[in-house]
């Protein structure tokens, strides 16, 4: 039973009905915090260990506690919602919205109390049109029904562009500019969104709270992987796997359990190859290491991350130099072209995975490779290069055999029977109509 | 009778402290009214409204893979192509959606009705291949489906 927090009661009803929301004891939480102060909500989230669901898993108590008072910063404080799920591999924020809306509501305005903010915005990606439906629904169901006491709620919609879930091109989208990344610091806690104290927090991590404060800290903090990885996550389980999909699920499941028992193992007969933990940005892990616990200090030990606990699974059909060159032509395609180890880099990469699947490079340039990753890593005003680099530096030392073989035949040792054979990225597509080429 | 695009940006533009928080709802609802792309004078349409210039209102609408800066088909066809729904064949989808419609990614059918793009993640990798089409997300496509899809929007 308390395995299911965050879509807890959602299988049996239709929780979009704000009277079936409140049925299960939906908003029963916002309305007993009103009358404490902040302090006692944070000190729960502390003792709960809540940490950020977006990728980060820095402690979501700690960063409420960050929010100078009012007294210090005499400026309105905002509560920022991230709803831009964008990683490939994660689609756990949309499941969400589409099913707990109320749930996220009122984590909201649980957290817009904790920092003594009036106004909260939930930025949602612009391709999650029926989401943002569900929960524009939701919201005028909850302003009606006198829930927001106050506070103003407003729903953003992006417009594609994944590097506005991170906190900062956020921001800037936010407030109606490009989406680049911003010099830290300031950091957003004392100048965020209009230059005000602002708490940014990843929708799964703001639809626990209300659960978290129902059950106690303490007893959160007995589910799943405790110390640090308490409470669930929801996995989500996509690639080569029978039965993809969200799964609600404690911290510290394996990611064999996920894949065997829960996803019905991989499809077609074939051999499990790989598999990437976290979501595209995640360093890969190969089969062997299957029985690691889903939870932060283990995959740590193994040099990779939970990030966002999507589950990407990889069969032996998959060329990894393909796999490698789509996941940098991604990046490339995202970067917002601020820092330059990001922006060239990401190119580099591109240039030279091609050059390796073509069977066009020598074996120095798999190092060169290594070196353009490590002088992107960490050199940068966000982690979006990062991202690029991490994967593919692990693929190219977990895969180094396969990579050489590119190398050594002259081509793609999967002779055009890869799963990944051709496949198109978007980047090809804005080179044949550049946005620039605007009609007179 | 639509109401003027400058009253109905000014009015989502009071929710946020600072007008120009507007732009991306505002550019949205003139790519609406232009035929789902944003021409030059949708830009100053949008610019006037929120006191901005147009220069300033196409540098963020170039930022966004939403905003069209060319003309687009009256139904968007966009299959995802990133990694889940590769390893799955989102590529066979891609080509049977580029054989029933004749025409290449990033490409408008010659009677304007239809354009296909290739995007990245849009958020559906557990149900692949994900095809989104005008916004609306069709879930566990195959290339056998297509040809009924395509159909079924050519109102077969």
């Amino acid at each position: 039973m308390a395995d299911v927090i965050v879509l807890a009661n959602a299988d049996e009803r239709d929780l979009r009905q704000l009277a079936e929301y409140r049925a299960v004891g939906g908003y029963t939480q916002l309305e007993r915090v009103r009358g404490l102060e902040p302090a006692a909500i944070i000190d729960e989230l502390n003792t709960a260990n809540l940490r950020g669901r977006g990728g980060a898993f820095f402690p979501s108590g700690r960063k409420m506690q960050f929010i100078p008072p009012k007294e210090q910063i005499p400026k309105p404080h905002y509560v920022c919602v991230n709803a831009d799920e964008s990683e490939p591999g994660t689609f756990k924020d949309r499941e969400i919205m589409n099913r707990v809306p109320h749930r996220l509501i009122e984590g909201s305005l649980i957290a817009a109390h904790a920092i003594d903010s009036q106004h909260v915005f939930i930025y949602i990606r612009g391709e999650y049109l029926d989401a943002f439906e569900t929960l524009r629904t939701a919201l005028d169901d909850a302003r009606g029904a006198g829930l927001f006491n106050g506070v103003t709620v407003v729903l953003h919609r992006g417009a594609g562009a994944y590097i506005c879930g991170e906190e900062s091109g956020l921001l800037e989208s936010l407030e109606g500019k490009r989406g680049q990344a911003r010099s830290r610091p300031p950091f957003p806690a004392a100048s965020g969104l209009y230059a005000s104290p602002t708490l940014i927090n990843n929708v799964e991590t703001i639809a626990t709270i209300p659960k978290i404060l129902e059950l106690g800290g303490a007893e959160y903090a007995k589910i799943g992987a405790p110390p640090d990885s308490t409470g669930t996550r929801l996995f989500c389980l996509s690639g080569n796997v029978v039965k993809g999909g969200n799964y609600e699920l404690p911290m510290g499941i394996t990611i064999r359990e996920v894949i065997y028992d829960l996803g019905g193992g991989i499809p077609d007969g074939r051999a499990l190859k790989a598999v990437i933990p976290g979501g595209s940005s995640m360093p890969i892990l190969t089969a062997d290491q299957i029985d690691v616990p889903l939870e932060h200090d283990a995959l740590r030990a193994l040099d990779t991350f939970l990030g966002a606990a999507a589950v990407i699974v990889v069969d032996d059909r998959a060329c990894m130099v393909q796999l490698g060159l789509r996941v940098a032509q991604f990046y490339m395609h995202e970067s917002c072209g601020k820092c330059t180890p990001c922006r060239e880099g990401t190119r580099w990469m591109v240039q030279l995975l091609e050059a390796i699947e073509a069977g066009d490079a020598t074996h120095s340039q798999l190092d060169l490779l290594l070196d353009v990753c490590d002088r992107i890593l960490g050199k940068c005003l966000c982690p979006l290069g990062d991202a690029a680099a991490m994967p593919v530096a692990s693929y190219v030392v977990k895969f180094r055999d396969e990579f050489r073989a590119h190398v050594d035949q002259g081509g793609c040792p999967f002779g055009g029977e890869s799963s990944l054979e051709d496949l198109f990225a978007p980047v090809d597509q804005h080179t044949h109509h550049p946005v620039a080429e605007v009609p007179a | 009778m639509a109401r003027p695009l400058a009253d109905e940006v000014r009015a989502i533009a009071e929710q946020y402290p600072e007008s120009t928080s507007a732009v991306l709802p505002a550019l949205r609802i003139a790519q609406e009214r232009h035929g789902g792309w944003l021409p030059p004078e949708a830009l100053e349409e949008v610019g006037e409204a929120l006191d901005l210039t147009p220069a300033y209102c196409k540098g963020v609408a170039s930022f966004y893979d939403m905003f069209h800066l060319a003309p687009v088909g009256r139904r968007l066809v966009e299959v995802c192509t990133n990694i889940c729904c590769g390893l799955r064949g989102a590529q066979d989808v891609l080509q049977a959606f580029e054989r029933e419609l004749g025409v290449q990614p990033g490409e408008t059918t010659p009677d304007g009705a239809f354009t296909l793009r290739a995007v990245e993640c849009i958020g559906g990798c557990g149900w692949p291949t994900v095809v989104a089409i005008d916004d609306r997300h069709r879930l566990n496509v195959s290339a056998g489906d297509v040809p009924g899809i395509v159909q079924e929007l050519r109102g077969g």
